[in-house]
């Protein structure tokens, strides 16, 4: 008969279909989440950049499949090769993604060449965050710093991503800039492909 | 002025902000891959997953309440009845369902067909007796705790381990009535 029985069992969780991408979950869910993530590793460490190191590396774990999971879905499986294709996936079809919108603003550092800055207004994560005056430079945004660098090393494009607030005039909340510095060898293989 | 109307799940989960369910997804099972990372065991894994979920559940029962209108619910029927239709939806978007109540009415089961928590997860051989989703159960004790019920919830049945859905046993072990903090005489 047609709509009883139990759901289909999937021995392999590989085999189960992927899904579009469209549930939905509510926000203060995903603030919920991300405060015990941070509230828990605030008790694993000594210092500030322990703590940013350990949320990188969450976020890394996440980037990494999130890279495989948007490849696999929305690009057909192709890779980018080229230094800006992959700075505009993560800038859009990421961002998109994960957060509902593309990032604010994709620039090109001006001092170093290796540099790239993705900015957004205000990060979701750092919506229901406010910082202690004694934590000082700490960023929860080292979070999302993790999962661009999760997809950018993934990609093969090894960076030291880091996370920023930069203060705006005319804004009480600073903007936040994510810092991608690339490798060297990035450079020289993207100088090679002209 | 009358009381507002409780509100149906499907209508505050319309009306809050959301986000894409897989960042939701993945950052739980960060949050999981650090537990084992740093306790090894994997009870401890368990009892911790489920103190977060506790602290989770202490705050998120204002943000429920606030939303949601409902009035004080006269029994536990009724009490697992908002967690599975209102709580679960407004939260996680999913809906539940509540069965197997026992005679007096004190122990009942939400089941879960649909579990965003687990999307992309399979258990290893290593892990074989980690509740993954844990943290669900310490949110459900922590949020009926604030509302004076001391609970115990605990897992029956889990699909990552092999069954066909989801089931939390929610068992009412006392009312705690409200105390009022300041002595009279002072």
């Amino acid at each position: 008969m047609i709509g009883t029985g139990k759901i289909k069992q999937y021995a392999n969780v590989l085999d189960k279909p992927l899904g579009k991408g469209k549930q939905e979950v509510s926000l203060s869910a995903f603030a919920f989440l991300f405060s015990e993530l941070v509230q828990y590793n605030q008790t694993q460490v000594d210092n500030i950049s322990e703590l940013e190191t350990r949320l990188e590396d969450a976020g890394y774990a996440v980037g990494a499949r999130v890279l495989e999971l948007l490849c696999q879905r929305d690009k057909g499986n192709r890779r980018e090769t080229r230094l800006l294709g992959i700075l505009s996936f993560v800038h859009s079809t990421v961002w998109k993604v994960l957060f509902g919108k593309v990032a604010d603003s994709l620039e090109k550092g001006t001092e170093h060449e290796d540099e790239y800055m993705i900015s957004e207004k205000e990060l979701l994560v750092n919506r229901f965050i406010s910082i202690p005056k004694d934590m000082g430079t700490f960023h929860c945004g080292a979070f999302v710093a993790g999962i661009v660098k999760g997809v950018l090393e993934n990609a093969g494009f090894p960076a030291v991503v880091t996370a920023h607030f930069v203060p705006v005039q005319g804004q009480q909340r600073p903007r936040t800039t994510i810092l991608i510095k690339f490798a060297e060898e990035v450079l020289r293989r993207e100088a090679r492909l002209g | 002025m009358p009381p507002a109307a409780p509100r149906s799940g499907d209508a505050i989960f319309a009306s809050v902000e959301r986000v894409n369910a897989e960042l939701f997804t993945l950052t739980y099972g960060a949050i999981v891959r650090q537990l084992l990372t740093d306790l090894e065991e994997v009870e401890e894994v368990n009892k911790q997953l489920d103190q977060m979920g506790y602290n989770i559940g202490i705050r998120l029962i204002d943000e429920f309440l606030a939303k949601s209108n409902v009035s004080r619910c006269v029994d536990f029927k009724e009490t697992a009845e908002m967690i599975a239709k209102v709580g679960f939806k407004m939260f996680l978007g999913v809906t539940a369902s509540v069965m197997n109540w026992d005679a007096d009415g004190t122990c009942c089961s939400i089941v879960l067909e649909d579990n965003p928590l687990v999307d992309f997860v399979e258990l290893p051989d290593t892990c074989q007796g980690l509740y993954y989703c844990n943290i669900l159960s310490g949110v459900i004790r922590g949020a009926l705790e604030m509302v004076a019920m001391k609970t115990e919830v605990t897992w029956i049945r889990d699909m990552l381990r092999g069954d066909d859905a989801y089931e939390l046993q929610v068992k009412l072990l006392k009312q705690v009535p409200e105390e009022y903090p300041y002595k009279d005489d002072e």
